[in-house]
């Protein structure tokens, strides 16, 4: 049986079908994401402390500029096509599949970042104060504000703070992924080697202590697995940001994926489609299209969101 | 944008394209520029935020997905989720301050 309306369009909508049913299915898209933008703000809203300043924003800027030119040559593959040349048509196609497989990499890239990043906190102030003077020389005021806004950013390191909440972000020796005190518990590890972020103040910056705390940075020092009472890499349940960032892009990314297979279908195998109903091939294309463009019109607000507010 | 049939409008469409993309772009280095400015006020920053944001999905959704031009029963469509979506957004501002019971660290 043929498909009805592949090509010409139906008399009561005046479209053809496929186009119909992208935009039915855009809509449904629209609401599940609204969704989850809905519990982003409940989550941050409810929250004591929102993190700032987690991801890295120059690779967040780039990636955003990746997907936008991946949307113009979308639209230029498709144009290329409603112009009659498929050869110049499937380039543009394959430029936007080149782009969408450097979105994903980057952003595993950026995930992978997060699953060796880590955060510690020891079991009393004591252990605080002892692991801070032995890696910056220093307890005071200050030293332990720059450790708050390594978690939360520099703004909410201004507020008060209760130091038994103190978390110590760093990296481990050999940059392991997704260990917890749980895991390391199950296997008997006793120590860790653990790299601490320089704290981001700038503490006594006439006294030249800045360029001390610098030279104290990525050495490793040797952290007791007893003293600690939590271990985490950045990982969903780290923390309520975390948990919406991974939920959000991850969705995000799982929509990527989906828009370069089609795409590649088309790619590969749309050739002997052209040779036969080539308006049938671009309007495959524009519905491939109308799909690409609304995972970029989702990157637009995402990335402020996630990365700067 | 017409109905993309002639060569020459699709030509025409095409220098829209790529204004586009250079606006795009720019709107992007704009909302990373605010970021590294720092406005003390959240509203101002979250409001000039989503404010670019708004711009670029107009000009994503209106050119690059033809709304500017499309048939009445897309926009149909759209308006239907659109009522849905800022009911969603509308239930969320409801709920705001009334978070289930043991969800909040300081009882807010």
């Amino acid at each position: 049986m043929e498909i009805p309306y592949t090509i010409t369009p139906r008399r009561d909508t005046g479209l053809y079908n496929a186009k119909v049913g992208i935009w039915l299915f855009l809509a449904s898209e629209v609401m599940l994401f609204g969704a989850l933008f809905s519990s982003y703000v409940l989550l941050r809203v409810g929250a004591d402390f929102w993190p700032h300043g987690l991801l890295n924003i120059p690779i967040g800027t780039f990636n955003t500029w990746v997907l936008i030119t991946s949307s113009v040559t979308v639209v230029m593959a498709w144009a290329s096509l409603k112009m009659g040349n498929f050869k110049k048509g499937r380039m543009y196609l394959g430029l936007t599949i080149l782009c969408a497989l450097a979105f994903v990499g980057i952003k595993t890239k950026e995930y992978n970042d997060k699953f060796t990043h880590y955060a510690i906190r020891f079991k009393d102030e004591a252990g605080t104060s002892a692991f801070l003077k032995e890696a910056f020389g220093n307890d005071d005021a200050a030293t332990k504000a720059g450790i708050v806004a390594n978690t939360y950013g520099l703004d909410e390191a201004k507020r008060p703070f209760d130091v038994r909440d103190l978390q110590i972000t760093g990296h481990l020796e050999g940059n392991p992924r997704f260990w917890s005190l749980a895991k390391l518990n199950a296997s008997k590890t006793e120590t860790v080697q653990f790299m601490p972020d320089a704290p981001q103040h700038p503490r006594h910056a006439k006294d030249g202590a800045e360029a001390k705390a610098e030279s104290h940075e990525h050495k490793a020092h040797t952290v007791k697995i007893s003293d600690l009472n939590y271990l985490s890499a950045y990982v969903p349940k780290h923390n309520t940001y975390f948990a919406i960032y991974f939920a959000l892009t991850g969705l995000h990314a799982a929509h990527v994926i989906g828009g370069a297979i089609v795409m590649s279908y088309l790619f590969f195998f749309g050739g002997a489609m052209w040779k036969t109903q080539p308006e049938r091939l671009t309007n495959r294309l524009e519905v491939a299209g109308l799909f690409w463009h609304f995972v970029d019109l989702v990157w637009i607000f995402l990335f402020p969101v996630l990365y700067l507010l | 944008m017409g109905d993309h049939s002639s060569p020459e409008q699709l030509k025409k469409d095409i220098r829209v394209y790529m204004t586009i993309f250079g606006a795009l772009l720019v709107g992007t280095v704009l909302t990373v520029a605010m970021y590294y400015v720092h406005i003390a006020s959240v509203w101002v920053t979250v409001t000039i935020a989503l404010a670019i944001a708004s711009v670029k999905s107009f000009l994503v959704a209106g050119y690059f997905m033809h709304l500017i031009s499309e048939k009445k029963v897309i926009y149909a469509t759209l308006a239907t989720t659109a009522f849905f979506f800022l009911a969603l957004g509308a239930l969320t501002m409801w709920s705001m301050h009334d978070f289930p019971f043991m969800t909040t660290v300081n009882g807010k």
